[in-house]
């Protein structure tokens, strides 16, 4: 095993930041642990199941670094699970079946829009980063009111998602976009659990190690 | 004047070679991104002010190196292949049909590569699993050369791109709004910083192709043309007024480089197209 740790020092709005990056090698993968270690009190480390009332403490810019379970999804995954949501409630007085047909309970869950790479051969994922959120601004509310606690993509929202997000006191978060490569190497297992058919589009279940995000309220439009 | 010009004068390639370079392309491109912007985009991570914005950068960097360390696509959207070839007037092409070969090149790269296969019918929305058809443009060019230009454009920026038929009698400064309206309506959607590729001129589909092919250029390399080169600088300085910044946290960088290709074009009009790529900008030739 190597060890590469390169310290840099550098001064920006009058505050000293230090970075450290690790760069390990293994003998069958390779894995890079990024640590952003500022003397900004910036960056917080959060888990899933995330809880109502932290992220409320939670202000926009900051960074955060999240690990436990989240769910992929983009358009046309989103397209099914409103349209599974929709057929959920009509018939919910009927039978609790329908509920049921949701690929995973949406209660407190966290969905990351991404479609990823294929991952190669002896490989958790392929690159991984997020996707515009915009395009899933239509279905985001109904997801929300349905228990939904937050969502990561990147790029602005519409003001029926800010509505929502508050209403639901539900969080955005923003990952950085076109860094397939870090996000992969945040994603310890994954699985998918529905949805197959749409190939890169389906819904996988990932189990996240500190996932740069940052706090989006607020993204400029 | 001869009339019947033999193969003989002719220099003769196979398309299986054209099938090899788009191939090797596809896999060096979606690894290693335009040096050009690396050196740009750690410019602006030395100067950014904004901190979540300067983290942004310092994550974009370490992308761009663990990309290359570990061999894999840079970002996940690994694009629609979009292929230029410059075939020299004086080549005979042999072997199977150019663009099935430009097609088995992408279909076996994007295998072998691990990459997103993102193309699908355009109503069906079925997947075509092999990320074929690649969108190809053909031009016959003097010469004895085949040129072959491959780009894998992601779609989070191409969805950002706009056609603008503007009156004839558009100024400068009116270009320079549309271009400036096209980035603002934006926002943070195409990852900015944003390369910028501006063609005006042409008819439509003209201005379209040449902001397509402006971005092949290596990022911030100005136009051969002295007045193009000043007004790309304008744009860019236009544009990074705007204050979206780094993937929308404010600042000056919103743009990289703005890239443009003229043609001439009717006494009644002038089409503007503007071609968004994202920092990713991944682009890469072989001259056979």
């Amino acid at each position: 095993m190597q060890k590469i740790c390169k310290i840099k020092l550098a001064r920006a709005s009058g505050e000293i930041t230090l970075h450290f990056t690790f760069y390990t090698l293994h003998s069958k993968s390779h894995t890079l642990y990024i640590l952003h270690s500022t003397l900004i009190k910036n960056i917080m480390k959060i888990k899933t199941p995330l809880n109502k009332k932290d992220l409320q403490k939670l202000k926009p810019k900051q960074i955060v670094y999240l690990s436990g379970t989240i769910y992929t999804a983009r358009d046309a995954a989103h397209k099914r699970l409103v349209e599974l949501l929709e057929n959920s409630t009509e018939k919910s007085k009927q039978s609790s079946e329908a509920t049921s047909k949701l690929p995973f309970n949406l209660e407190g869950a966290v969905i990351y829009y991404t479609g990823p790479c294929p991952a190669k051969p002896g490989e958790v994922i392929g690159s991984c980063g997020p996707t515009t959120s915009a395009r899933m601004d239509a279905y985001t509310p109904a997801l929300l009111d349905a228990g939904v606690i937050a969502v990561i993509g990147k790029g602005s929202r519409d003001e029926s998602v800010i509505k929502s997000l508050k209403k639901n006191k539900a969080t955005y978060f923003i990952a950085i976009g076109g860094c397939g490569a870090i996000y992969k190497n945040c994603v310890t297992s994954a699985e998918v659990i529905a949805f197959e058919d749409l190939g890169a589009e389906a819904i996988y279940k990932l189990e996240v190690k500190d996932m740069p995000l940052i706090v989006s309220v607020e993204c400029k439009m | 004047m001869r009339e019947n010009n033999n193969n003989n004068d002719k220099r003769i390639i196979n398309t299986e070679k054209i099938k090899s370079a788009v191939y090797n392309l596809l896999l060096d491109i979606m690894v290693n991104i335009d040096a050009n912007t690396v050196r740009l985009l750690e410019k602006a991570y030395k100067n950014e002010k904004c901190q979540t914005a300067k983290f942004t950068l310092k994550t974009i960097l370490d992308n761009d190196k663990l990309a290359k360390t570990d061999n894999i696509a840079f970002c996940q959207d690994t694009g629609l292949a979009v292929v230029f070839l410059e075939i020299g007037q004086d080549v005979a092409l042999e072997g199977e049909y150019i663009e099935n070969a430009v097609n088995q090149g992408v279909r076996e790269a994007y295998k072998d590569g691990y990459f997103r296969k993102s193309v699908v019918d355009p109503l069906t929305r079925q997947n075509t699993k092999d990320n074929t058809p690649a969108i190809i443009h053909t031009k016959i060019v003097e010469g004895s050369s085949v040129k072959v230009n491959v780009s894998a454009k992601g779609f989070g920026s191409e969805n950002m791109s706009m056609l603008f038929m503007l009156p004839p009698q558009s100024s400068k400064g009116d270009i320079i709004a549309k271009v400036v309206e096209c980035v603002k309506t934006a926002g943070a959607k195409p990852c900015p910083p944003i390369v910028i590729g501006v063609g005006i001129g042409g008819t439509m589909e003209k201005a379209s192709l040449i902001a397509k092919y402006a971005l092949t250029r290596d990022t911030a390399t100005p136009s051969k043309c002295k007045d193009i080169a000043t007004l790309e600088q304008e744009m860019l300085m236009a544009v990074n007024k705007l204050n979206i910044g780094v993937h929308g946290f404010g600042g000056d960088c919103t743009a990289l480089a703005v890239h443009i290709e003229t043609y001439p074009t009717h006494i009644a009009g002038l089409p503007l197209a503007v071609n968004i790529n994202c920092f990713a900008t991944r682009h890469g030739s072989i001259l056979l």
